[in-house]
């Protein structure tokens, strides 16, 4: 058995850098604080790829793993059974999320250091970068759901400070309260989750409540509470929160208006791992789901589902090209849940959660890319919208190249990552849900088609660009990290993930269903073919198109007037009804009450303050008077 | 006996002049008056002393011991007062004790 004690480094590493740049950094050159950062990151990169590498070839022979409790200590004790532990627990999982998490933010911090140059708050930008990755590790490696709970609100926290960081702006200002407010609000769902999960099987342990045949579930079930098993409802809560993180319908509101952080933070954060929070907190807990309550992972499929094509469709009419990649996340989230919604347990059985997991990986990458790309890109031309694009395959070839491979990769075109993994959540949907099959079938399509209309109006279009501006490729510590996550979209791929993540960790064979897969390519193809042929050169195609579709554009446009249905319910009904009664009643009650003691008691005083009127003689007078007053009446009742 | 004076005589005399320094104390609108007054009330309660001494333990003598001090004390008093109220009236140009009255509410 190997020592895996030196995993702590990788959550005190990262937690030191953001103490040391926090503290010190405003004192200092701002690169200064930012190669501590990088350097600091590459450092657990290494520990990270080290550890990973130790669990899935060395500690484990390949295709039969189990869960390594690396390090464990008490927290918080409660009682006798119930105690909170704080840890690190390896499993194929979390060790994926090693890789994942590691590089996607050594990326991220590369790439900042060209990308935020000579902005204010630099040192403070770098401390929230490693604030950030210290939390998505802690809530990866957690052995214990209210480890993970603190966790998933440190990321919450973090993701808050970082999209706020153009803190002079009120729309950034807006949205990171916007973000804040909608997880927390679905992280209450969680935590009640948790609490009842935890009243019932006395263990926060994921090493326990993880394994459907422990013990501790033996109290929990056949206990039901309207209508419902207890389990299904903390395991919908659990998923609830899972929604608010992930950005699931009806949650995703906050994911698109999140993008007013600087750009590489939506790759970090909005696009790689934070986001994707919420499918690992289901796939951690997964056996459970599967074994006892198969509705609700049904139900987790079918939010999945909607998401993604719901988000897919909002993605092909939006302008603004850092949303269209944030409804483009938001839908590529919904294939994973969909994964982990259509798998079972067991051999192939559970090809879903082993594709989730694959498109987790993958998706992190190529979609890191397309962020970081489209950071390059607004970088050059100081907009983000694309109308304001067009032709810059002339100007910025490598991120013209990068992009073309991430855009290739999240179409599902071969041989690029998203491929494999798409295929197969495709693959894992055809076997248990036909409904999924071609909600997941037609969202690929528009998938290819939204990313290569965003592809071509950036890139090709116009002959020149729409701004008033020279554009040219981005500095090197840009266009590395670009190239970089661009061999490894185009690479990845061919991982067997059938081979290290299962979710009974056990390796299983895998088919390849040549129809199937001859079916997703050609949607992806057609997608991108329809999208070449719309968008390749300027033309009134796509205006009359949209004329065309009248109303069901203009629907689409406004994103179907969901965050305009949450405002009104906040504004209208909330506020009114709920929010002002209690105001009212604070302001006037409580307050009042309060208020109203003041008042009695000064007016008291200003009545009686004439006693002390400092006439020295006049005290004298009451002094002698009231004796002489109490010393008759004793005489008279005494009696002398 | 005091040739032949009976006690309830010289008592009647000290409490009149306690009263009367009360009232001097209460109304009069001088600092040294009032100063006169404490020093009458202060020669009322030594009488007292000595009376009772003399008719009811003759043969002792804290009595007199006790007017002894009170009349110390009552030098020392004066002298402090008298110093207190000069410094009043360098302060005001006046010692009314109805104008003194800065440290009313």
């Amino acid at each position: 058995m190997a020592n895996f004690s030196y995993t702590i480094y990788i959550l005190l590493v990262p937690l030191l850098i953001f103490a040391i740049v926090g503290i010190w950094g405003g004192k200092w050159k701002p690169i200064i604080s930012g190669l501590i950062g990088t350097f600091g990151i590459a450092f657990i990169l290494v520990l990270s790829y080290y550890a990973a590498y130790q669990y899935f070839f060395v500690v484990n022979h390949v295709g039969h793993y189990k869960q390594i409790v690396a390090m464990n200590f008490l927290w918080l004790p409660f009682n006798k059974i119930l105690n909170v532990h704080m840890g690190i627990l390896l499993d194929p999982i979390s060790a994926m999320m090693l890789i994942v998490v590691p590089t996607i933010s050594l990326m991220s911090h590369w790439y900042s250091l060209g990308y935020m140059k000579g902005e204010r708050g630099f040192a403070r930008y770098y401390a929230f970068l490693s604030l950030f990755t210290f939390s998505m590790l802690g809530l990866v490696l957690s052995t214990d759901i209210l480890q993970m709970f603190i966790f998933y609100e440190l990321v919450g926290v973090s993701s808050y400070l970082l999209i706020g960081f153009y803190y002079q702006r009120p729309s950034a200002v807006a949205a990171a309260k916007k973000a804040f407010i909608v997880t927390r609000f679905a992280d209450f769902g969680f935590l009640v989750g948790i609490l009842v999960l935890v009243y019932y099987t006395h263990s926060f342990d994921f090493m326990q409540i993880t394994d459907p045949h422990s013990p501790v579930f033996r109290t929990i079930l056949g206990k039901a509470f309207l209508g419902y098993s207890v389990l299904a409802w903390a395991l919908s809560l659990i998923f609830v929160g899972a929604a608010g993180k992930s950005a699931m319908f009806p949650f995703h509101i906050w994911l698109p208006d999140a993008m007013e952080g600087p750009t590489p933070v939506s790759a970090l954060i909005h696009a790689a791992t934070m986001v994707v929070a919420g499918v690992f907190t289901v796939a951690r807990i997964f056996p459970i789901y599967v074994h006892y309550t198969p509705n609700v992972l049904l139900m987790i499929g079918y939010v999945g589902g909607f998401t993604s094509l719901f988000a897919a469709l909002i993605a092909m009419t939006q302008f603004d090209i850092k949303r269209v990649l944030a409804y483009s996340t938001l839908s590529q989230i919904g294939y994973m849940m969909v994964g982990l919604g259509v798998s079972r347990y067991g051999g192939e059985e559970g090809l879903g959660y082993t594709a989730a997991m694959f498109h987790l990986f993958t998706h992190a990458m190529f979609k890191a890319l397309l962020f970081l790309g489209a950071g390059s890109i607004i970088h050059a031309v100081h907009s983000n919208f694309m109308q304001k694009m067009g032709a810059l395959r002339k100007y910025m070839p490598i991120t013209h190249i990068t992009f073309l491979v991430a855009a290739l990769a999240i179409s599902g075109i071969p041989p690029f990552a998203g491929f494999f993994s798409k295929d197969k959540i495709l693959e894992a949907a055809f076997m248990h849900n036909r409904l999924l099959f071609w909600v997941e079938y037609i969202t690929a399509g528009l998938t290819a088609f939204y990313i290569f209309r965003l592809y071509f109006k950036v890139f090709w279009w116009t002959d020149e660009p729409q701004c008033d501006c020279k554009p040219h490729e981005s500095p090197s510590t840009m266009t590395i990290p670009l190239i970089i996550l661009a061999i490894l979209s185009s690479t990845v791929g061919f991982i067997p993930f059938n081979k290290f993540v299962t979710p009974d960790l056990k390796a299983f064979p895998v088919e390849t269903d040549w129809g199937l897969v001859s079916a997703s390519v050609a949607i992806g193809l057609l997608g991108l073919g329809f999208a070449w042929f719309l968008y390749r050169k300027e033309n009134d195609l796509p205006d009359k198109i949209v004329n065309a579709l009248g109303k069901l554009y203009q629907w689409t446009y406004d994103k179907f007037y969901i965050d305009e249905i949450y405002l009104f319910i906040t504004k209208k009904i909330l506020f009114n009804l709920v929010a002002r009664p209690i105001a009212w009643f604070d302001r006037h009650i409580v307050d009042g009450f309060m208020v109203g003691v003041a008042i009695v008691t000064g007016k008291t005083a200003e009545k009686i303050k004439g006693f002390q009127s400092g006439h020295l003689q006049q005290y004298a007078f009451v002094f002698i008077a009231s004796v002489l007053i109490i010393a008759l009446t004793v005489l008279y009742f005494i009696g002398a | 006996m005091i040739q032949g004076i009976p006690i309830t005589h010289i008592l009647v005399v000290s409490v009149i002049m306690f009263f009367t320094g009360v009232m001097g104390f209460i109304i009069r609108q001088n600092l040294i008056a009032i100063l006169l007054s404490i020093e009458l009330m202060l020669n009322a309660v030594v009488m007292n002393f000595l009376v009772f001494n003399r008719y009811l333990f003759p043969h002792h003598l804290q009595g007199h011991f006790f007017g002894l001090f009170v009349i110390g004390v009552a030098a020392a008093e004066a002298a402090l007062a008298i110093a207190l109220i000069l410094n009043v009236y360098r302060r005001f140009k006046h010692i009314d004790p109805d104008k003194l009255n800065e440290m009313k509410y």
